[in-house]
């Protein structure tokens, strides 16, 4: 069982990672992660979001008639994300002003959907409780990672506070303004994807179409 | 009308849904391996933008904003945190409804875009259009346009991306980039030249 569990529960952080390898949710990693505060909020609200709809799609998955399912998925999610905004704006205003759009569109985050659809839909509560855990985590892995850069070299802080004194400011660091950016977001991932993918071999990709070769002309005597 | 224009060509270009807010990604790098498919979908985006943001915009207005039942004698209701589950339904019920119409009296579309409509309901553009549109408050007139912009803003974005795609294919890229990986990097090129927009002032 613990067993189970943990792999349950860690699998989608490294093997078989949501963002990088699954593809989903990709819309809200890249756009709230120039603050690292921001990320760890929607880092938070994603994970609680995952976790609570997979569980409660997986009791009630017995009653919910195939063809309505994506509505009553996207009423239960929508519920929940509701649930969070409001949270959200009762007590960290601030920071839910800056998220703007994106707490609401944690429903249509293909995380959520994916795992209702893919693992809430055929297991019991606690095994899918566990997987949207996991999930959550391993986007929230992503996340994190992306904020931290972004944060520290594009202004030199980390959570607000100072790390890299700025040359503006009497230090030495001259930021990178690119990292503040909408495509560093973009840079950023597709090379945690090179890096992730030369430590573990088998997500590798194969190519469609192979170039030959270039076979030396044989010289001349 | 003079706003209008503005806001269409800043629509599309300066606040590309897809290249400067990454809606819509998801679908966006898995649908974009080949130029017909992708301008399929760009086309659905489009029809199902300009539909739903103007129908929700005028929900808002008379359904749920703060004091938005005063024609029914309920001027003190407040349902504006209904918000995501009426937009979502919205957007779900407006895709079936027109999968329905395609498929009856436009079969040849249908056969066209057919795959591609259940899609779009979990298409993040989609919803994030109609929750920009709330949340700078625009009329009517102006959402039809916003909706429409928008639409067609990130119709461009995917067809160009599988126009690159469709090149990228015959390229050397490093096993580990390989996919994904590149792909990441080329929509980080195009969003870095769609950043050149931003700088227009209309």
């Amino acid at each position: 069982m613990a067993d189970s569990v943990r792999k349950i529960l860690f699998s989608p952080v490294v093997d078989n990672n949501p963002i990088i390898l699954q593809v989903l949710g990709i819309c809200s990693a890249l756009a709230v992660t120039t603050q690292l505060s921001t990320a760890i909020t929607m880092s938070i609200a994603l994970t609680l979001v995952v976790a609570c709809s997979s569980s409660v799609i997986s009791l009630i998955r017995h009653h919910i008639p195939a063809n309505i399912r994506i509505i009553v998925q996207m009423t239960v999610i929508a519920s929940m994300v509701i649930v969070v905004d409001q949270f959200l704006r009762a007590f960290a205003y601030e920071i839910s002003k800056e998220l703007s759009v994106f707490v609401g569109l944690i429903i249509t985050n293909c995380i959520v959907m994916g795992r209702a659809e893919a693992f809430a839909m055929k297991n019991p509560p606690w095994p899918s409780f566990l997987d949207g855990l996991g999930n959550g985590l391993g986007f929230s892995a992503i996340l994190l990672t992306v904020g931290t850069i972004r944060e520290l070299f594009g202004s030199g802080t980390l959570l607000g506070y100072t790390v890299l004194p700025l040359a503006r400011d009497g230090g030495w660091y001259v930021p990178n303004g690119l990292l503040l950016l909408p495509p560093s977001a973009f840079f950023l991932i597709g090379l945690i994807i090179w890096a992730v993918r030369s430590w573990k071999k088998a997500q590798v990709e194969q190519a469609e179409y192979r170039i030959k070769e270039m076979r030396q002309p044989a010289e001349t005597v | 009308m003079d706003t209008l224009v503005n806001l269409f060509i800043t629509a599309v270009f300066v606040e590309n849904l897809a290249l400067s807010f990454f809606l819509g990604m998801c679908t966006f790098l898995a649908i974009s391996k080949k130029i017909e498919t992708a301008l399929g979908l760009g086309i659905a985006v489009v029809v199902v933008q300009t539909l739903t943001v103007p129908i929700n915009n005028l929900i808002y207005r008379y359904l749920l904003r703060d004091g938005a039942l005063d024609w029914a004698g309920l001027s003190s209701v407040d349902l504006s945190f209904l918000g995501f589950v009426s937009y979502i339904g919205v957007i779900a019920a407006m895709v079936q409804i027109l999968e329905m119409f395609l498929d009856r009296f436009v079969p040849a579309l249908y056969n066209a875009l057919g795959i591609f409509l259940p899609l779009i309901t979990v298409n993040c553009a989609i919803l994030g259009g109609t929750l920009f549109m709330v949340e700078r408050d625009y009329t009517f007139a102006e959402s039809v346009t916003y909706g429409l912009g928008s639409g067609f803003g990130w119709a461009l974005a995917i067809t160009a991306m599988a126009g690159v795609r469709e090149k990228l294919k015959y390229s050397d890229v490093p096993d580990g980039l390989q996919g994904l990986g590149i792909t990441f990097i080329s929509a980080g090129l195009m969003a870095l030249g769609f950043m050149a927009f931003s700088g227009i002032r209309l």
